[in-house]
């Protein structure tokens, strides 16, 4: 109990001191996240609405597999990441090991499923509802699709979001790739896990509630911009 | 006014797993008036109405309209669809679907937004519309494109007296402008009050055609006579 | 406008220049005793050579040099470091100092291994007495090094019984586990000081010659590819054996303990 109470202190002192290393690491897991969140969903959310609405030979199978993909540990997707960026491996040459890049990469290879998941759910069932009026309406794959996207744009924001989350908490792939170096890939989990193995229990856990706090202001932030809750718009 | 006129079905079956839908069936509509397609729940209408429209895959026969563009028909659901979206910008969609100018998308929407009744609620969202509301919003939706032909699909099913006498109006007017409409129905009084021409169904089959006059006054068939009268046909 | 937002836009996601970028690989058990903190602006001022530590196990540090991803390793583990050389992933290998390890243990010390003879006295009576016991397990310096002391006191590791629990964790959390558990634990003198949740261990034996624990610094063959910065590597092992560092590393203190000994001879 007292860990965690040192904890809360230890997370207060840390933000009301302004210390620099934690904006850095903070400004730092920002950076990655939301870097590797706009990708991710600049991939996943058209891919997510285009399985909704074409029907082809392996559709359910493509479905299935991106679904398992969700299941896939961190850790392994960052030991393969590792492996294609090592200067002994293919993109060595690229140089992008032991950087933020190597870092968004792997963020974004672990959070598309998860956002794709979701985004066809939410698309499936609007397509459902819309598919009568929109084929007879005469529309283009395109139209449909943009349609869609459009309508269901709160469901797909939670599919971000869901994104989001996964991507901010992550540590194990980005330990390898990114190799947790002092100002250059230290980001918030990285730093917990070091923390954690020196033992410096109180550290980790206000570092962990500096973590939480920045994944609450970001969802209420991003809900507010888009007043999802106001009546009568939704 | 359309040369897409005369529409020619023939012998047209729609079999969906393994029962006959509707079919083998023979049918030419002319270019002109009000059409109501008579018959008890379960006799197809539907499902000619969507063949008709070219929504609905057929198994056999021919479609065959004198001149074809399909972006100038329409078709009212008996369930109205309606976007997740303003009432206006329902409205606007199909024109926006054809990129047509601002000035006309406006323009067009506050029109039929009078029409309508709805012009106070132009901004409210669509789902919050009361049943007659959002049929009536999809007759407007499907009409704001000046279309040669509308399709409805039994619109009135589910609406009380004010609806319905409010949405046949506007139907008539529609009509006296020169758009032709087909209309599926069961509602006797709704055929007798709406109908210039007539095609009864039953079990898939169409069992007789014929102007209003001569259906109402001289059946020649006993289940149409039947029909008319109010017994249960099947 | 837009030229604005984009030149905001880069200065925000951009990583800088660096002066010049070095990689090296260490221990977790070097990270921890702190050492990196003097050392590092050091040599950032005397050779403006960026170092940027990837504190990982040994094992790991070792394949990251195999792989040619980091141009130097600093580890503490004799036969692996000269397999590694050997096998021609490092040019050579450049003692430069040493601490020791200690054996730590509840401070009840159930199997009286403060009296103790030697190191490999003190595992015997650990065994015998079948006390809690931790073990990295992750095939680090420090774990060899406790393998070995098995090896010395003539016990099979894999014979023990279920009170040896090897965790295949890093030197803080290993003994975060020894101090849930009231644990043995064989640690570096260093990660023991730094180590902020002692709970009822103490250091109960040391001094042992055995416990002897050797640094040294591995630059990585620089025909692997390319990007390997031998150069670099060449200039921070100067001044690693230099007396400026010989200075900096016996002065380091914790709670006015020395930690390192600088043992680095020149060529």
């Amino acid at each position: 109990m007292i860990d965690i109470l040192d904890g809360l202190k230890s997370a207060f002192w840390l933000v009301i001191s302004f210390d620099v290393e934690l904006w850095e690491i903070s400004l730092r897991s920002l950076r990655v996240t939301l870097t590797a969140l706009v990708i991710a969903s600049l991939i996943a959310i058209p891919l997510g609405t285009f399985l909704a609405v074409q029907r082809f030979r392996y559709r359910r199978f493509v479905i299935s597999f991106i679904n398992a993909l969700m299941g896939l540990p961190p850790v392994v997707i960052g030991l393969l990441v590792y492996i294609l960026l090592s200067r002994s491996g293919p993109f060595g040459v690229l140089n992008l090991l032991f950087t933020p890049a190597a870092m968004i990469i792997a963020q974004v290879i672990i959070i598309t499923p998860v956002i794709a998941s979701i985004a066809h759910q939410a698309m499936r069932e609007l397509w459902a509802e819309y598919h009568d009026l929109l084929i007879s309406l005469n529309t283009t794959k395109w139209q449909r699709i943009k349609t869609l996207i459009c309508d269901g744009r709160r469901n797909l924001l939670t599919a971000a979001l869901a994104g989001f989350g996964r991507a901010i908490g992550e540590v194990g792939a980005i330990m390898i790739v990114g190799g947790n170096i002092d100002h250059v890939t230290r980001v918030l989990t990285t730093a917990i896990a070091l923390e954690t193995g020196k033992g410096d229990f109180a550290l980790a856990l206000g570092l962990g509630f500096v973590l939480i706090g920045i994944a609450i202001l970001v969802n209420l932030a991003i809900h507010t911009l888009s007043r999802t809750e106001r009546e009568g718009r939704w | 006014m359309s040369a897409r006129f005369p529409l020619e079905l023939r012998q047209i079956f729609v079999r969906r797993r393994g029962k006959t839908v509707i079919g083998p069936l023979d049918l030419a509509l002319g270019a002109h008036g009000i059409t109501i397609i008579l018959g008890p729940n379960g006799s197809g209408k539907t499902t000619l109405l969507r063949v008709m429209h070219g929504i609905e895959r057929i198994n056999g026969g021919a479609v065959q309209w004198a001149q074809d563009d399909p972006a100038q028909h329409a078709f009212v659901f008996q369930s109205p669809v309606v976007l997740r979206r303003t009432v206006a910008q329902n409205l606007a969609y199909p024109l926006t679907l054809v990129n047509a100018p601002n000035e006309r998308v406006t323009t067009a929407v506050q029109d039929w937004l009078a029409r309508i009744g709805l012009s106070n609620k132009a901004e409210l969202s669509a789902t919050r519309l009361s049943g007659g509301e959002r049929q009536k919003l999809a007759i407007a939706r499907a009409l704001i494109r000046k279309p040669d032909v509308l399709f409805l699909d039994e619109p009135c099913a589910n609406l009380d007296g004010h609806a319905t006498r409010e949405i046949e109006t506007i139907l008539r007017e529609a009509a006296a402008a020169g758009t032709r409409l087909v209309m599926a129905t069961h509602d006797m009084g709704q055929a007798r009050r709406l109908a210039q021409d007539l095609v009864f169904m039953l079990n898939g089959k169409i069992h007789e055609t014929g102007t209003a006059a001569s259906i109402f006054d001289t059946p020649k068939t006993s289940e149409l006579a039947a029909f008319l009268k109010g017994d249960i046909v099947v | 406008m837009k030229k604005l937002l984009m030149s905001a836009a880069i200065a925000f996601w951009s990583q800088g220049v660096a002066a010049e970028d070095m990689r090296m690989a260490v221990t977790t058990s070097f990270d921890n005793s702190g050492l990196a903190d003097i050392l590092l602006p050091a040599i950032k001022a005397d050779l403006d050579i960026d170092l940027q530590l990837l504190v990982v196990g040994t094992g790991q540090a070792l394949k990251l040099g195999e792989a040619g991803d980091v141009d130097a390793v600093l580890v503490h583990s004799k036969a692996a470091e000269e397999a590694f050389v050997a096998a021609g992933h490092g040019t050579h290998r450049r003692e430069i100092m040493y601490n020791d390890f200690v054996l730590i243990g509840p401070e009840t010390d159930a199997a009286d291994i403060k009296t103790a003879t030697s190191a490999a006295d003190a595992l015997s009576r650990v065994a015998t007495s079948q006390a809690p016991f931790v073990s990295r397990g992750d095939d680090s310096g420090t774990h060899k090094a406790e393998l070995s002391l098995w090896a010395a006191a003539d016990l099979k590791v894999e014979a023990l019984g279920p009170w040896y629990h090897a965790v295949g964790a890093g030197m803080g959390a290993a003994l975060n586990t020894a101090a849930g558990l009231e644990a043995y634990i064989v640690a570096d003198r260093a990660s023991w000081l730094n180590f902020g949740n002692k709970g009822d261990l103490a250091l109960l034996y040391s001094g042992d010659p055995a416990l002897f624990n050797q640094y040294a610094f591995l630059p990585v063959n620089p025909a692997k590819n390319a990007k390997v910065r031998n150069d670099l590597a060449m200039k921070l092992e100067d001044w690693l054996t230099s007396p400026r560092a010989a200075e900096l590393i016996n002065g380091y203190k914790i709670n006015g303990e020395p930690l390192f000994v600088f043992n680095a001879v020149a060529e």
